[in-house]
């Protein structure tokens, strides 16, 4: 009786936990499919063209994704430029000034629901907000729905990386006579560079795929421009369009732009984990 | 100014970093507030103009400009409910492996492998799901070595249809067109998408329970499977509803990889395997090319009551994470 008792505890143990090992090599399954449908659908489609001809039009041979790229690297910076600034200094309010007041803690749990918030309304809002009044699309809609994507991501990893920061490094500065904002900007933030730099480089990895958001804002562009009040090419707008479209040569490009678009994201974020362990070592 | 102990260029500039840093940090509230206000702003003539019907009318036509949102909010739910029936159990599966059975060595790539799942971006997925998975479940695949066929996958819908066809119920789930694309593809990419958020809050949470708490019941005889389900389980449980929760939030505001494999259908929704449509696929169709007021209008407004379903959700999320987090350790 209790031998058959412990033999069903153990058969339901190894059963369980058989299924936990199951489940992860379900998950990385997934990873190794996309990554594998990506290279062979991608690697044929990339030539020196892809980089150096724009987007062809409907029903014509070859052409590239040069404009498309150099929008996307645009936007991406005007982003990062106009997000990133805004991100550390919150997180320094939220890591240094943050222990009294309602603010802190408001400000704290609105950002981590932005963080989620989906990607597509930020893009609404920003045409009601911007494209509407200005009247036309723009690069700069897209920056800046790109921007509102940067805030959190920037402010969470930068918040949490001053409070690593050990009280005594302050105390030390305080010491010697500094001012706050000396202690802040010279102690704290350069003791924490590397984490606050990796949170810049998640938050660049994040809008560089992301789509929805500029759909309505920077819209898309078949030519080259460098105006950023104009539309402007971009790689996922311009996958979003190629793979639904009936061209062979549209959905070929598309997979070219995929497989650009996925290698730099994942660099990114292995860049920032590798630079992030570092710091801690 | 004797007493005081600093120069005062010393106060100004603090006075201005201080102000700077609250600013942006009141920048972050300014910007919800703006979100919401704009929204509604932006869907004041829908708003104004259906009422309470928008929600439940299930009519779309934007040559009459009737517009309902009822359709694309089933069609929402639906997939996202979906993806959580998937995802939960396998992330939590997941989170097991990376917390009680993986060599310590294997935890921190294996982590990383699937947190770069996250990192995968949504149109990704999307041309992924339409060009790969939805084929293969339309009409199976045979795996090749060379010329010769090893074996082949068979067409998943199809064989679902008939498996379930003499059910009641759960045999008209699974009764539809086999096209591939649809609710039932849309929920299954939607869960590989989510496993990654789920899965890295379960896997923190669980890292947090007392060694203690496990080696007493390791030493009254536990299997491994009855110390996460007796012990970690009970004390992490509201964690880890909070990072379903969070996996929930995302799930509904997906928007790339749901337009591409939903099948963007208006009409009624009969199965899973029914073409249909969600508010963030909507969106993404038809904003754009949007010209009347009304159907503006009324986009918006969908966009508004996508916003205002998540916020709720990630905000029982959070509040849910926040409990665990202050009540550490003071669970009975």
């Amino acid at each position: 009786m209790n031998q058959s008792l412990y033999l069903r505890r153990r058969l339901i143990n190894g059963f369980n936990l058989t299924m936990s090992t199951l489940t992860m090599l379900f998950g990385l399954f997934w990873l190794s499919w996309i990554l594998f449908t990506l290279f062979s659908n991608g690697l044929s489609a990339i030539n020196l063209d892809v980089f150096l001809h724009d987007t062809p039009a409907p029903d014509s041979e070859g052409g590239g994704l040069r404009n498309a790229i150099f929008g996307s690297l645009m936007m991406a910076a005007g982003g990062t430029a106009i997000g990133t600034p805004i991100g550390i200094m919150a997180g320094i309010y939220l890591a240094e000034y943050g222990q009294r007041g309602w603010l802190a803690p408001t400000a704290r749990f609105i950002n981590d629901i932005l963080l989620s918030a989906p990607s597509i309304v930020i893009g609404l809002f920003v045409w009601i907000a911007y494209v509407q009044h200005v009247g036309h699309f723009s690069a700069w809609a897209g920056s800046f729905a790109l921007a509102l994507l940067v805030i959190p991501v920037v402010l969470r990893t930068t918040e949490n990386m001053l409070r690593l920061v050990p009280h005594s490094m302050r105390e030390a500065a305080y010491a010697l006579g500094a001012p706050r904002w000396k202690v802040v900007t010279a102690v704290t933030l350069r003791a924490s560079k590397a984490g606050v730099l990796t949170g810049i480089l998640l938050a660049v990895s994040r809008i560089s795929g992301e789509t929805a958001p500029l759909l309505f804002t920077a819209l898309n562009n078949q030519f080259f421009s460098a105006d950023m009040n104009a539309p402007m090419a971009n790689l996922p707008v311009v996958i979003f369009r190629f793979a639904m479209s009936p061209h062979d040569n549209w959905i070929k490009l598309a997979w070219a732009a995929a497989l650009i678009v996925t290698l730099a994201v994942l660099a990114l974020n292995i860049i920032a984990r590798v630079l992030l362990k570092k710091d801690q070592a | 100014m004797p007493e005081k102990a600093r120069p005062p260029r010393f106060q100004l500039a603090d006075a201005v970093f201080f102000n700077l840093t609250r600013g942006a940090a009141f920048l972050v509230l300014a910007l919800l507030t703006g979100i919401i206000l704009s929204l509604v702003h932006g869907s004041w003539d829908s708003i104004t103009h259906f009422g309470y019907n928008f929600i439940f009318s299930s009519s779309w036509d934007p040559v009459a400009e009737e517009f309902g949102a009822w359709r694309p909010i089933q069609g929402t739910l639906i997939t996202s409910f979906i993806a959580l029936l998937i995802a939960v159990p396998v992330s939590f599966g997941i989170a097991l492996f990376l917390t009680e059975l993986a060599p310590a060595w294997l935890r921190r790539p294996l982590g990383i492998a699937i947190e770069l799942l996250a990192g995968i971006p949504s149109i990704i997925y999307g041309i992924w799901g339409l060009f790969v998975v939805a084929p293969i479940l339309m009409d199976g695949l045979p795996i090749k070595l060379g010329e010769s066929v090893l074996f082949t996958i068979p067409p998943i819908q199809p064989w679902l249809t008939e498996a379930t066809s003499g059910i009641p119920l759960i045999g008209k789930l699974f009764d539809g067109p086999p096209f591939g694309i649809g609710m039932f593809t849309a929920g299954l990419i939607l869960a590989i998408m989510i496993i990654p958020y789920i899965a890295s809050v379960m896997r923190d949470v669980f890292e947090i329970v007392p060694t203690m708490l496990k080696e007493s019941a390791y030493g009254l005889g536990a299997t491994t499977w009855e110390v996460v389900w007796n012990v970690v389980l009970p004390y992490t449980r509201s964690g880890v509803i909070g990072g379903i929760m969070l996996g929930l939030g995302r799930a509904l505001g997906e928007t790339m990889a749901v337009t591409f494999v939903i099948g963007n259908s208006y009409d009624a929704i009969e199965s899973l395997f029914h073409p249909g449509n969600s508010i963030a696929s909507i969106l993404a169709n038809e904003f754009a090319e949007a010209s009347a007021a009304l159907h503006y209008g009324a986009l918006i407004e969908m966009g508004l009551i996508l916003f205002l379903i998540t916020f709720v959700v990630l905000s029982c999320s959070k509040l849910l994470l926040l409990r665990l987090q202050k009540g550490d350790g003071s669970h009975s």
